[in-house]
């Protein structure tokens, strides 16, 4: 049987959040009442005129640098003609044939594998306004806060091969994004969106005809769409039918593709150069202080992390997908004084929970990289126990401090001298001879029972994991 | 108002007096502006019925003239214009005064803004009187397919006074105002200049700011000046040019010229191509003698030839049609403007309102300029057309390596009849004079001459 094989691209919206708009001087914000936030020349009113906002331009560029892409020095804006409610000017001025960057690549993991995503282009372009449906009001509201609020298109390549990498690719790719702060990327308001390409082919065949499905409003709206139409698309070409090229809505709701356009009414945009504004020239000295500053972008940090430091992919993308746990967790590993998986444990587990509670940040934490690494290092040499551990970070999140000073103080430190802990073992064994027996009849959980009592009569003390050990050894060897 | 004279000779009306003149005569208190627009405004009204010059008239003048009288007192006229009265086309934005583009999809808009040459012109003190009859949204060639009706000569009120700023060119022959603001994109100051028998100036594309001016085709659009002298015309181009942030294709630099009126020494062109296409001999002999007479003033005739002219009309109605199908899709019955009444569908409202609120030339050129915008036409007619005009460039930097200037006639006939029947191809083919300097983004006057008029760089 033939081997159906999906491809998969993705177009990516995020809104830049310069200080004004693309092409007017109007506020760039979200939530303000409607039509407040706009003006003669975002309105489109007859007789207005574009002026281009530069930092929107280096914003595309700083994103372009996080994905390698090829930078444009001089490129071009057209206008993208057609007639909608949202659109003022009823065109759009976007970028077609020379876009400000060209081929590049984002690396996702993939069941632990490198999988090299290639990006096709970004370019920039103007926001469209919203439109509202209000039950009081029979017909269409039109909210033209959102027009000309500067957007970068990322379009990739359509290497994708499956929902679950467009998922992962979709969310590297939002963390690139935060890092170099371009977006704020909170699908919720809308500053980041989603069109979905699919089509199928048989493996080694050429490729089929690809469906465009539009109004995309979740990541994992996006798995659900990609799977849909995957699995509509193989359906058709199982009973001998042809897909046709469309562009379809998706209907999360009902989780169906509904049909929008279809390839005889495409829509002919008729690109053509925008003659209100010349070519978009930039500063070279600009580009390339923008490309020096670039820190390491989290798709780089998530595969270090696994491939070198053996990090397991979730914890790894926990980790990186925040600038600042990736920075505690890499200058802590830089410290060198103790394991990484420590750190990426506490980081990922304790740290990451009490900031998802709060809604702190890490700096509002308690946590030094320093703090932090003392112990994971106490814990790892056995100096405290898991449950010590545990008590120390508690402490060093709400309060800070130094690790040593909280051991001692709260007395945590725990004797994991052997001469110590066979003593123990061995008192504990003399006064339990109906629990050694049950243990060594096959009663295994008898020994978890011993190691309570041996606890208990340290007071605590004992290092546990040891004393197990030890115990065990103790019951097995002699009579 | 007429101004006696010591011996009782009747002297000029001040609505048919000069910048300098009429800026003297304020600053001596021989008259008010107020007194001034008085008589323009009379003149005006006078005329209205007879030529069809304005469309609205500004309630707020009589206001603006007061100041002006005020400003002059006061010695704060930093300006020559204070005082003067101005009219304007009506494809250019006026704050809270309507603007309709002659066309009943912008009937009743009231802009919320000025262009930036109006601002200027009132920081200037200039008195705006109202705004002008045109073509509908600048498409035409004789201001008459607007929704007002035609425009009329003055000369002879059976022809029409040009297009598409014919109100502006007839206002300021007329008398109606002393200065007029038009647009020019093919040839719309010069050649309504040239059949009223004024001096319309066309200028470089970005020397005055587009801000304001309601597009038909962005890459060729100009604000343009008339007036009865070409010192008039300078004062006011004077007064609009330079930079404006809110236009990034205006020129940095503010070009503000002395006139000489020294010709010695001055390189004219004279283009075989556009010498061979006037057939009108009337024109080219009043064209041959003014050009004789400027030789004998110390001016030299060059020959020159530019070839891309034959092509340069169709070049132009592609261009300029693509970009207007383009600039006139805002108009959807959406946000301002016309919406036609108990439309059902989207596209319903979007067919009707389009459909009924734009008039025949201007539907023409939409549905000329969307197709040769659309896929499969693009490469064919647009791109090709972009490469023509390229050429045009090229021919014109060629020849001014020659020449300082070139001289040539404005239109192939010295008016157009109204009522007439000539075909919209014969009409844009007219365009053949006019057109090359607008292709190439170079600045062209028209001045009289008797009954002929010259195209000068």
């Amino acid at each position: 049987m033939a081997v159906i094989e999906p491809v998969i691209g993705l177009e990516v919206h995020a809104e830049l959040n310069t200080r004004s708009k693309l092409f007017c001087s109007c506020k760039n914000v979200f939530g303000a009442e409607p039509n407040t936030n706009v003006c003669p020349v975002c309105l489109g009113l007859p007789g207005t005129l574009p002026r281009l906002n530069r930092q929107a331009c280096y914003h595309a560029v700083k994103m372009g640098h996080a994905l390698s892409c090829e930078i444009n020095m001089v490129s071009r804006q057209d206008r993208k003609n057609y007639f909608y409610p949202d659109l003022p000017k009823a065109y759009q001025i976007s970028q077609a044939d020379i876009p400000i960057c060209g081929r590049g690549y984002l690396d996702i993991l993939v069941d632990n594998e490198v999988r090299r995503i290639g990006i096709n282009r970004i370019h920039i372009e103007e926001d469209a306004g919203k439109l509202l449906h209000d039950d009081g009001y029979e017909g269409t509201l039109c909210d033209y806060n959102r027009c000309g609020v500067p957007l970068i298109e990322i379009v990739t390549e359509p290497d994708l091969r499956s929902s679950a990498e467009a998922r992962v690719f979709l969310e590297t790719l939002r963390a690139v994004l935060r890092y170099t702060a371009v977006s704020d990327c909170k699908m919720q308001e809308g500053s980041i969106r989603c069109d979905v390409n699919v089509s199928v082919h048989e493996k080694g065949k050429p490729l089929g005809t690809r469906c465009e499905l539009k109004n995309v409003n979740s990541f994992s709206a996006a798995l659900r769409g990609i799977e849909y139409e995957i699995k509509r698309q193989t359906e058709i070409i199982a009973q001998g039918g042809i897909v046709e090229r469309e562009t379809l809505r998706w209907d999360d709701k009902n989780g169906v593709s509904i049909l929008m356009r279809s390839k005889e009414n495409a829509q002919d945009y008729r690109f053509f150069p925008e003659p209100d504004l010349g070519d978009i020239v930039l500063d070279e000295e600009e580009v390339r202080t923008l490309k020096a500053e670039m820190p390491e972008m989290p798709d780089k940090k998530m595969i270090r992390y696994v491939k070198e430091q053996g990090l397991n992919s979730s914890e790894a993308f926990i980790i990186a997908d925040s600038p600042e746990k990736a920075g505690l967790y890499d200058e802590c590993v830089s410290l060198g004084k103790c394991g990484c998986h420590s750190v990426a444990n506490r980081i990922v587990g304790e740290i990451t929970k009490y900031m998802n509670d709060t809604g702190k940040t890490i700096i509002e934490t308690g946590i030094t990289p320093e703090n932090l690494c003392s112990l994971c290092s106490a814990h790892e040499n056995g100096v405290i126990s898991s449950s010590g551990s545990k008590t120390v970070l508690d402490e060093l999140i709400i309060k800070g401090g130094n690790t040593e000073e909280i051991i001692n103080r709260l007395g945590l430190v725990q004797n994991s001298d052997t001469g110590f802990l066979s003593e123990l073992a061995g008192n504990v064994i003399a006064l339990n001879e109906k629990s050694v027996n049950d243990y060594r009849n096959g009663k295994t959980n008898a020994l978890g029972y011993l190691v309570g009592q041996a606890m208990k009569a340290s007071g605590g003390k004992a290092d546990p994991a040891k004393l197990k050990e030890i115990l065990e050894n103790k019951l097995k060897t002699e009579e | 108002m007429f101004c006696g004279a010591k011996d009782g000779a009747v002297m000029m009306s001040l609505c048919d007096m000069s910048v300098s003149v009429l800026a003297d005569m304020l600053r001596n208190k021989h008259c008010s502006a107020r007194e001034l627009l008085t008589d323009v405004m009379d003149r005006a009204k006078a005329v209205q019925t007879e030529l069809n010059c304005y469309i609205t008239f500004n309630d707020k003048a009589v206001q603006a003239a007061d100041e002006a009288d005020r400003r002059i007192a006061a010695g704060e006229d930093i300006s020559l214009l204070t005082g003067i009265p101005v009219a304007i086309k009506d494809n250019i934005s006026t704050r809270g005064l309507r603007t309709t583009c002659a066309s009943k999809m912008l009937e009743s808009y009231i802009p919320p803004y000025s262009a930036t040459a109006v601002e200027r012109l009132e920081s200037a003190g200039a008195v705006v009187i109202g705004k002008t009859n045109m073509d509908e949204f600048a498409m035409g060639s004789a201001s008459d397919t607007g929704i007002f009706g035609a425009v009329r000569n003055p000369v002879d009120n059976n022809y029409s006074a040009g297009g598409s700023s014919g109100g502006s060119a007839a206002a300021v022959a007329g008398g109606a105002a002393v200065l007029a603001l038009g647009s020019d994109t093919g040839g719309s100051v010069r050649q309504p200049a040239s059949f009223c028998g004024v001096v319309g100036f066309c200028p470089s594309y970005g020397a005055v700011s587009r801000y304001g001016l309601i597009a038909f085709a962005s890459s060729l659009d100009r604000i343009g000046s008339i007036g009865r002298s070409v010192r008039d015309t300078f004062y006011l181009h004077n007064t609009i040019n330079g930079y404006d942030i809110k236009d990034v294709t205006s020129f940095e630099k503010k070009i503000s010229p002395e006139l000489t009126g020294e010709l010695k020494g001055l390189r004219i062109g004279v283009c075989a191509e556009m010498m061979k296409a006037c057939t009108d001999a009337e024109i080219s002999d009043a064209l041959e003698a003014a050009m004789k007479e400027m030789e004998k003033q110390g001016a030299e005739l060059v020959d020159i030839s530019i070839p891309s002219v034959k092509d340069a009309v169709k070049a132009y109605y592609i261009i300029s049609s693509a970009e207007a199908s383009s600039n006139l899709a805002r108009y959807d019955g959406v946000r301002c403007g016309f919406r036609a009444k108990d439309t059902g569908s989207l596209a319903d409202m979007y067919k009707r309102s389009r459909t009924e609120g734009f008039g025949a030339e201007v539907k023409r050129r939409i549905m000329l300029g969307t197709f040769v915008l659309s896929e499969g036409y693009f490469e064919a007619y647009y791109k090709r057309a972009l490469s023509c005009r390229r050429r045009i460039s090229y021919d014109f930097d060629r020849a001014f390596e020659l020449c300082d200037i070139i001289a040539a006639p404005v239109y192939p006939r010295a008016g157009t009849a109204l009522n007439n029947s000539i075909s919209a191809t014969d009409m844009y083919a007219a365009d053949i004079f006019t057109v090359p300097a607008s292709m190439a983004g170079l600045p062209a006057v028209s001045v009289p001459c008797g009954r002929s008029s010259q195209d000068f760089r």
